[in-house]
């Protein structure tokens, strides 16, 4: 017992809050990370596959013959054949009422109905070869009429998508609270603004990816993917192929970004597990680039008509919003294309007192890419529209845009909270993030730099969002409306015969550094060194079954899972170790991977000397008792539907009037996750979220012509941020853990987000204030800021 | 996303790669850095049965300044020209136009020759080649040419080269002490082709009064070309507030009838732009 | 064809098809898959590699150009069996979350420092604007980068 005789003092918080790095970056910084395209397995076969030229078009023969001709092809296969051995899916769901698609197949059957959209499948020894063979695949087609703009989409000249569906509408919604028609009726000031978000893209680096393994013996399915939610992909292999659930496997290895893009599912996908079961081989697919663009899901497309109704001294008592949302010729499955717009119309206003409210969400099909959700889902909407029309009342108030902020957002003592549209606050906190970005900005002397810079003809401009964020949902997102996907979360925790944890648990890894805040926990509440725990993430097989990683679960679900296997596990080492010891199991203390006695700290035996006891010497242990050292826990979020986080963000940036160009000078972001778990996490994760939004104010923006075509699906002209144009981002915080867990965090990956593009979009009108025009139509591009400023003629 | 099938030659002398040139008919293609036909041929928009790649063609890479000027080998590449301790003072508006080229990764390979060929309406090269009055040395089956830069591009993506024929060098013309100049270009993010831009130069009579103005533009047209109405404008006069703005205005004007549109900006913001590139230009116009 | 390349030190002999780009040959002819593709025409910087000393985009080089060539990627970098300063930064900053940018990051930076040591933020920034990263906001990156430079004031070799 080589521990015996040291005291050691009991941790405070352990490795809570502490910014501990991440125990896989290193392998990642060796170039020695496995992703999916670096696997390769014996026989395997790569994919590509012929797409759809046209928007909207009837398939009248396909002709693969000289296809089948090139060496080195395994099969071609078209949507029939396809479709003999895999169910159609329809991306509905029952907590969405009236909500409708159509049914979707791996390939398309009879028509296309966007550009890309998959119609050949074509295997072969190389990726080259593939491509080479698709070239020689001719598709007779008859174009049809296709639906390329949503505001249109609903007109009875409008051609239907799917006849048998009756009309576009996809889905709608109107909710509403109090007498908003009185509040405008009797309010001193209304104002009012069309909204637009563009489509744009998840565009992760890494791109879609999965060898598809199918062992037909057992008719074992084996999917090495690139996913988020591995167990939800193992359900719908298992379903829509008829296999036995449980010899699906699913694996994420290292996965090379997410954002929400990869957890639907995809045709190329499905289509690849198909040749791997007709083939009896694995079947590679990994995206190129320009697939990525026409076949990820695309996200945003609103238009919003909104207004706002303020009193005299600036309290918002109404709004009113009419949504209208495109999302593609189909519901994407299994979480439907309903999500964000329903998440917007239920955000507007969040942040604030208000009591009168109507929304009305217009959910259409169109002839493009299929859109679902994407980081942030719903939320930069909502703080657009929101904090678009707080800037405009404040404006038109002559008041400052924090004051009015201030005067109206929910307070201290409100809390707990509903919303007029029914959304439940635990406890936010508004108020301190006002007051600590403020500070932290400087704002009173950037506003009288700005006006003495303006003397000289530089126009700078300081905007405000302040947003919430919905985060930990439990099943009320998904499950209740009848999808399989899941809203708990299991972790199994064994004692290795060393002296070692291993944690086995269901929520994912793309490098939000899930697998370090696991470990942190489990080490802490185990009261173990953080080193001593290894964390095993992302295979259906080897981790209990769980909702995994999207919506920014994981630290406050995934992580509650872990803690309560780490107090299992724990009372279950102290009871042995009490046997062992022949002492009171509460009388010891599991400090720093060491057996202690509670009340001295002194050492008594480590974990090591307790792993070779009850693994290798149980006969000197008591009869019948048998040593549990693995436990499995699982965790069902409690108390509310989801949680909610809180924040404001500021933009300070520079309009040049003569180009256009906007220049970001600077970002500020005072954000409430609840508990801490891992700073330097957080931090990045805020950034990260910012960056994507602040694409969304200036850069991305999917762009279509009027045949349905999209005209900038390469990374070229599809525009990114890149490290030149961002600005410095600084994230504070203030901390309000939620009461209903012990471990208080919340979440904090849509909080970057949700309130970027909107405080550039304050910024942008701000800083083009003197000029006495605005703007609310995203990206801010330097042409539609010379439209504004009259420069040239408006489109 | 992958490359077509093709053959690849890489031939020890220009004479040879010429004849491969040839004896392909308008099927070959010349490689050297590949930084713009790789992409290419990636989305497979060309597929030549054989690369023609020169980079064992000795004595493309050489920079040569001499009383005649500037003489850029077609292997010399962007960081070359960056790093080179005489281009500075050889010719100001070539280094600072070039400073514009791409990014740091293709900078490293990208050269003078492949950009001259791909001829990118965007480019910098082709733009400053034509302001600056440049003459492009070309070798094909027949033997050696000189093709004015004014006369080399015929469209967007389109130059007067035939099938046979090989960029070898480009000459700047000699730059004389005193002369004004200035290198404006305008891209939403840096590294991006340009919505537009421009190169000019001018020179001082003895009354202080400009002459011998040249401006460039690129991004604007199907392909880079010189504003005569703008030089005119220019030529004769002394640069202070009031010619700035006339030239800003004769820019936006002479570029009316061909001022290209696409997805990155129309034409009508693509006009506006350039008034404003020039009056930065003439306005910054440094010695 | 048969190509001959010195690759992290070692002298490698393969033969490739001269459509092969250097980004596929090094990845599934040689097993380096450190090397990521992200876009596959030369936009992403995640393929970066050094070559004769400069970074550039080994998916816009064929691999029959690098022959003769000595190429270094990201398993190049690490030496001694411990991280390089560089990559000792990136993980004290957390400059890297998914990690599909990083090599190309690494090569990038590396590159820059081992020419200009002295390179300030403005220029890290303008050489990673190459870059394409979609996690962070490249606040930790370009920290990581700067703080890194101590380390090649002696000259370290490309």
């Amino acid at each position: 017992m080589s521990a015996e005789g040291k005291a050691i003092r009991p941790a405070a918080t352990g490795y809570i809050g502490q910014p501990v790095p991440r125990p896989n970056a290193r392998r990642l910084l060796e170039g020695r990370g496995r992703y999916t395209d670096d696997m390769v397995l014996n026989r395997m076969l790569h994919v590509a596959f012929v797409r759809s030229p046209y928007a909207h078009a009837r398939i009248l023969a396909i002709d693969t013959e000289a296809a089948r001709a090139v060496p080195g092809v395994a099969a071609v296969v078209t949507g029939r054949d396809i479709a003999e051995i895999c169910q159609p899916w329809v991306g509905v769901l029952g907590h969405f009422p009236g909500l409708k698609s159509a049914p979707q197949y791996p390939l398309a059957v009879e028509r296309s109905c966007w550009q890309g959209e998959p119609v050949v499948a074509i295997a072969a020894e190389t990726r080259a070869i593939a491509e080479d063979a698709c070239e020689k695949v001719l598709v007779e087609w008859e174009e049809l009429p296709a639906v390329v703009d949503m505001q249109t989409a609903l007109a009875p000249e409008t051609p239907v998508i799917h006849e048998e569906l009756g009309d576009n509408l996809a889905f709608g919604l109107e909710l509403k609270a109090g007498s908003p028609e009185d509040a405008f009726a009797k309010t001193a000031v209304v104002v009012e603004e069309t909204f637009s978000f563009g489509r744009h893209t998840g565009v992760t680096l890494e791109p879609r990816s999965l060898i598809a393994d199918f062992e037909p013996g057992e008719r074992r399915l084996t999917v090495h993917h690139a996913t988020q939610t591995p167990y939800q992909m193992q359900d719908v292999y298992a379903r829509h192929f008829g296999l036995d659930e449980e010899k699906v496997r699913v694996v994420a290895p290292d996965v090379g970004g997410s954002f929400g893009l990869k957890l639907h599912v995809y045709g190329e996908e499905m289509a690849t597990c198909a040749l791997s079961i007709l083939l009896g081989r694995p079947v590679k697919f990994v995206a190129d680039r320009l697939e990525s663009f026409l076949t990820d899901i695309h996200a945003r497309d609103h238009q919003v008509r909104a207004r706002m109704a303020v009193s005299a001294e600036g309290e918002i008592l109404a709004m009113d919003v009419e949504d209208v949302t495109g999302i593609g010729p189909y519901s994407v499955y299994p979480r439907t294309s309903a999500v964000e717009g329903n998440q917007a119309i239920r955000l507007m206003g969040g942040p604030y007192r208000m009591p009168n409210y109507h929304g009305v969400l217009k959910v259409v099909f169109q002839n493009k890419t299929p859109t679902c959700q994407y980081r942030a889902v719903g939320h930069p909407i909502a703080c657009g529209v929101t904090e678009g029309l707080v800037d405009m009342a404040a404006r038109r108030l002559n008041l400052d845009p924090l004051e009015i902020r201030r005067r109206n957002v929910v307070t201290a003592e409100m809390y707990p909270h509903t919303s007029p549209t029914g959304y439940f606050f635990e406890r936010l906190s508004h108020e301190e993030c006002i007051a600590k970005i403020e500070a932290m900005m400087n704002y009173s002397s950037l506003r009288e730099e700005q006006a003495r810079l303006r003397e000289q003809g530089i126009y700078r401009g300081i905007g405000f969002a302040t947003f919430i964020e919905i985060t930990n949902p439990g099943p009320a997102f998904y499950g209740v409306g009848g999808a399989r996907v899941s809203s708990q979360d299991g972790c199994v925790m064994k004692l290795e015969p060393s002296g070692r944890v291993r944690c086995s648990v269901s929520v994912t890894e793309q490098g939000q550094g899930t697998e370090t805040v696991m470990a942190q926990i489990a080490a802490t509440h185990l009261g173990v060194k953080l080193d001593s725990v290894t964390v095993l993430t992302g295979d259906t097989q080897a981790t209990p079954y769980g909702g995994a990683t999207w919506a920014s679960r994981g630290a406050g679900i995934g992580g509650m899972t872990v803690l309560r296997a780490a107090q299992a596990l724990r009372g279950k080492l102290l009871e042995l170790a009490g046997i062992i010891l022949q002492r009171g199991p509460e009388t010891l203390d599991l400090r720093e991977g060491v057996i202690v006695e509670a009340d001295t700290g002194m050492a008594r035996m480590d974990l090591a000397e307790l792993g070779r006891i009850a693994y290798f010497r149980p006969d000197t242990l008591p009869p019948d008792f048998h040593p549990d050292l693995t436990v499995a826990r699982h965790y069902v979020p409690q108390g509310l539907p989801f949680a909610f986080t809180n924040g404001i963000q500021a933009s300070h940036l520079e309009l040049d009037p003569e180009t256009g160009l906007v220049r970001l000078l600077d970002h500020w972001v005072v954000e409430d996750c609840g508990t801490i778990l891992n700073p330097l996490l957080v931090d990045e994760q805020v950034r990260g979220g910012v960056v994507q939004g602040l694409g969304a104010a200036l850069f991305e923006e999917c762009l279509y012509n009027e045949a349905g075509q999209m005209i900038n699906g390469s990374l070229a002209d599809y525009l990114l941020p890149m490290a030149s144009e961002m600005p410095d981002i600084h994230v504070d915080h203030v901390s309000t853990p939620t009461q209903f867990t012990p471990l208080g965090a919340k979440g904090v990956g849509e909080a970057g987000t949700a309130g970027a593009a909107a405080a550039v979009m304050n910024a942008v009108n701000d800083a083009l204030a003197p000029f006495q025009v605005s703007l609310a139509q995203m990206p801010f591009t330097p042409e539609r800021i010379l439209r504004a400023l009259g420069k040239i003629p408006s489109s | 996303m992958k490359l077509p099938s093709f053959e690849y030659a890489c031939p020890a002398t220009l004479a040879e790669a010429v004849r491969i040139l040839a004896d392909h008919e308008g099927e070959a293609k010349v490689i050297s850095g590949g930084q713009s036909l790789m992409p290419v041929l990636a989305f497979r928009l060309a597929a030549p049965s054989v690369l023609v790649d020169l980079r064992n063609v000795p004595g493309l890479d050489r920079i040569t300044i001499t009383e005649n000027g500037v003489h850029l080998g077609a292997r010399v590449r962007w960081c070359d020209i960056e790093s080179h301790d005489g281009l500075r003072k050889a010719h100001p508006l070539l280094v600072q136009g070039i400073s514009h080229v791409a990014h740091y990764q293709i900078r490293n390979r990208g050269t003078v020759g492949g950009s001259l060929a791909h001829a990118d309406p965007a480019a910098e090269m082709p733009g400053l080649a034509v302001a600056c009055d440049a003459e492009i040395s070309v070798q094909g089956v027949a033997g050696s040419r000189l093709i004015k830069a004014a006369d080399f591009f015929d469209g967007a993506l389109s130059t007067v080269l035939e099938f046979d024929e090989i960029i070898t060098g480009i000459r700047f013309p000699a730059w004389p002490s005193g002369r004004r100049w200035a290198f404006e270009e305008f891209a939403r993010r840096r590294g991006d082709f340009a919505m537009a831009g421009v190169a000019l130069h001018f020179d001082l009579d003895a009354a202080g009064r400009a002459c011998n103005a040249h401006v460039g533009v690129i991004g604007v047209c199907s392909h880079p070309c010189r504003l005569t109405a703008v030089e005119e404008v220019i030529n004769g006069n002394v640069v202070e507030e009031d010619l700035v703005a006339a030239a800003a205005k004769a820019a936006s004007e002479a570029v009316a009838a061909d001022v290209t549109g696409d997805m990155h900006a129309s034409a009508e913001y693509r006009q506006a732009l350039i008034g404003v590139l020039v009056e930065r230009a003439l306005a910054h116009a440094q010695v | 064809m048969q190509v001959s390349m010195e690759i992290n030190g070692k002298a490698v002999s393969i033969d490739v098809e001269p459509r092969m780009t250097l980004a596929d040959c090094l990845r599934h002819h040689l097993g380096l898959t450190g090397t990521h593709v992200g876009c596959e025409h030369g936009v992403c910087g995640a393929c970066t590699v050094m070559v004769d000393g400069a970074a550039m985009r080994s998916c816009l080089m064929l691999a029959v150009q690098a022959d003769k060539a000595k190429v270094v990627t990201v398993e190049g970098l690490s030496c001694d069996e411990a991280l390089s300063p560089l990559q000792a930064a990136f993980r004290k900053h957390h400059a890297l979350q998914c990690g599909f940018c990083t090599p190309g990051m690494l090569t990038t930076a590396h590159a820059l420092l081992s020419k200009e040591p002295q390179a300030d933020e403005t220029r890290v920034r303008e050489v990673l604007s190459g870059n394409l990263c979609r996690c962070t906001g490249y606040t930790a990156l370009v920290e990581a980068v700067l703080e890194a430079r101590d380390a090649y004031q002696g000259g370290q070799e490309a």
